[in-house]
């Protein structure tokens, strides 16, 4: 469950990013955040995993408001989070099998699960065979998939995304959205900032559409509605 | 909350690792390590072996204090008394005339022999042989005593004393240079080192923040991976210690002939060096790597 109560944010360099954001995300739903560059669709993504905190106002995620939690608690609110990029941060010295590792030896999962557990989340994203593989050896649709695979580890609630599928052709999106249309069977919430209309409108789900630091739209099974 | 030890375990893994996953840097970083530590060897060498000899001289030097012939045995007493009041005085002894003939003869070997005859009726003086605390009091400690009675002469090796004096002065003044160009190279090696480090690892810290990992966590691995780095870098140090020094302890140390020039026993001083270029080297490489991870768990 994410919640946003009068968001706002202004950067350092004077930048308004988010200009009074309200929304209410419930437990399993599936959101894309559209809108045009520079919209603010990063800066409210970041609000979710406290990698920035708001100027103004509050932001609850399963009922925590992380603007005001302390510097020491913000690697537990991260962990109750999975969060996916466009350029997919993997640690390029570890392989595969090691990158998913680091999420569940950083809560100090016992090694016999870890071990368990990372073979069936790296099934799961059909990467088993390469666990032994370091990034800069695998594409970028397999490299997304063990970012994938690293943020759901762990069972978090909440899935973020920001452009999963902004460095990937197309054919490559659709295996990830696949992937992420899974994960939000089982009753993960799950986020995702895009460019990409296809999927949107394909893909009918709920759609939030930003413009000048606010939400302009808030539509359930919604468009793209922008030109390409 | 404390650690567990399978976590504990998995630092000690990953910080190992990590040595071979970065082995460029681990390459800088340990010549970096390697040069800094040689010069400090090279160094402490010299310093310390500097020292020896300059205390060797010091315990060597003495004021000789010739009592005049005519002197009572009361007066010679008082005279002791007198010079054990004298501040900087560490220690005197009183050697008679006929002690004084017998060394003079034994010093002079075959030449001495011709001095036995004076053992009838001896024109030598008794003397009292004064140290001092420190080769520099020696003037101050002879002047005074030349205002006492009784006496026929005071003297002391004023050349070796001299030469001796400004033999420690240079020895400082290069020594301070010494160690002021050391500790630039190395403050300049390391903290290259360093920045190579920081821009490397930038995003790797950056990206284990993300997925949740504790400022602790990220920092154990770079702990044990600097503590190794720096112990890698004392492996060609300490072996040119303890080859090096064996070689110039054995090789040198004959062809002194100065009796107070004498090279520190290798066995303890090398063992002694490697055991602090060790605790040195793993300073170092702990202080570098905690360093370069400070400035990025900020964020």
């Amino acid at each position: 469950m994410i919640e946003m109560k009068n968001v706002h944010k202004v950067y350092k360099n004077g930048v308004t990013a988010l200009n009074g954001v309200d929304t209410f995300i419930d437990a399993g739903e599936f959101v894309y955040v559209v809108g045009p560059s520079g919209a603010g669709k990063t800066s409210f993504i970041k609000m979710m995993y406290r990698e920035e905190s708001p100027t103004k106002g509050n932001v609850y995620i399963n009922s925590v408001d992380v603007a005001s939690i302390k510097e020491r608690k913000v690697p537990l609110l991260r962990r109750s989070v999975g969060v996916i990029f466009q350029d997919f941060k993997l640690l390029s010295k570890l392989t595969v099998y090691e990158n998913v590792a680091f999420a569940l030896e950083v809560i100090e999962e016992n090694p016999k699960k870890i071990r368990k557990r990372v073979m069936e989340v790296l099934d799961r994203v059909g990467l088993k065979h390469k666990a032994r593989f370091i990034p800069d050896q695998l594409s970028g649709g397999e490299q997304q998939r063990v970012a994938i695979a690293r943020a759901i580890a762990n069972n978090p609630k909440i899935v973020i995304a920001d452009e999963p599928t902004g460095n990937l052709d197309p054919e490559t999106s659709w295996e990830i959205m696949r992937l992420f249309e899974e994960i939000s069977a089982s009753g993960t919430t799950l986020v995702m900032a895009t460019h990409s209309q296809d999927i949107v409108n394909k893909m009918r789900k709920r759609v939030i559409a930003m413009e000048n630091g606010k939400i302009v739209r808030d539509e359930h099974r919604g468009e793209y509605g922008y030109e390409v | 909350m404390a650690m567990k030890f399978s976590t504990f375990r998995r630092h000690i893994r990953e910080g190992t690792k990590n040595i071979v996953r970065n082995s460029w840097m681990t390459v800088a970083s340990v010549g970096a390590v390697t040069t800094t530590l040689v010069l400090v060897a090279a160094f402490l060498i010299l310093i310390l072996n500097l020292n020896q000899v300059v205390d060797n001289i010091e315990n060597d030097v003495e004021v000789r204090v010739y009592i005049d012939l005519q002197a009572e045995e009361e007066e010679i007493e008082e005279l002791g008394d007198q010079i054990a009041g004298l501040n900087n005085v560490e220690s005197f002894y009183f050697q008679s005339k006929e002690e004084e003939l017998e060394m003079l003869i034994e010093d002079l070997g075959e030449d001495g022999e011709a001095w036995e005859l004076f053992e009838q009726d001896n024109p030598l003086n008794n003397v009292y042989v004064v140290n001092t605390e420190r080769a520099e009091d020696l003037s101050g400690v002879a002047s005074r005593i030349e205002t006492f009675e009784n006496i026929e002469d005071v003297s002391y090796r004023s050349d070796v004393v001299d030469r001796l004096l400004d033999f420690n002065q240079y020895a400082r003044i290069i020594g301070g240079v010494f160690v002021a160009a050391l500790l630039f190279t190395a403050i300049f090696l390391i903290s290259n080192t360093i920045k190579m480090t920081i821009t490397a690892r930038s995003t790797e810290i950056s990206i284990m923040k993300l997925v949740g990992a504790k400022n602790n966590f990220i920092r154990w691995p770079f702990f044990v991976e600097g503590t190794l780095t720096g112990v890698l870098g004392t492996i060609i140090p300490i072996g040119l210690v303890l080859g090096g020094y064996h070689y110039l302890y054995t090789n040198l140390n004959d062809r002194i002939d100065f009796p107070f020039i004498e090279l520190l026993p290798w066995d303890p001083f090398a063992w002694q060096l490697s055991l602090m270029l060790l605790g040195i080297g793993a300073f170092i490489g702990i202080w570098g790597s905690v360093m370069s991870v400070r400035k990025f768990l900020k964020v």
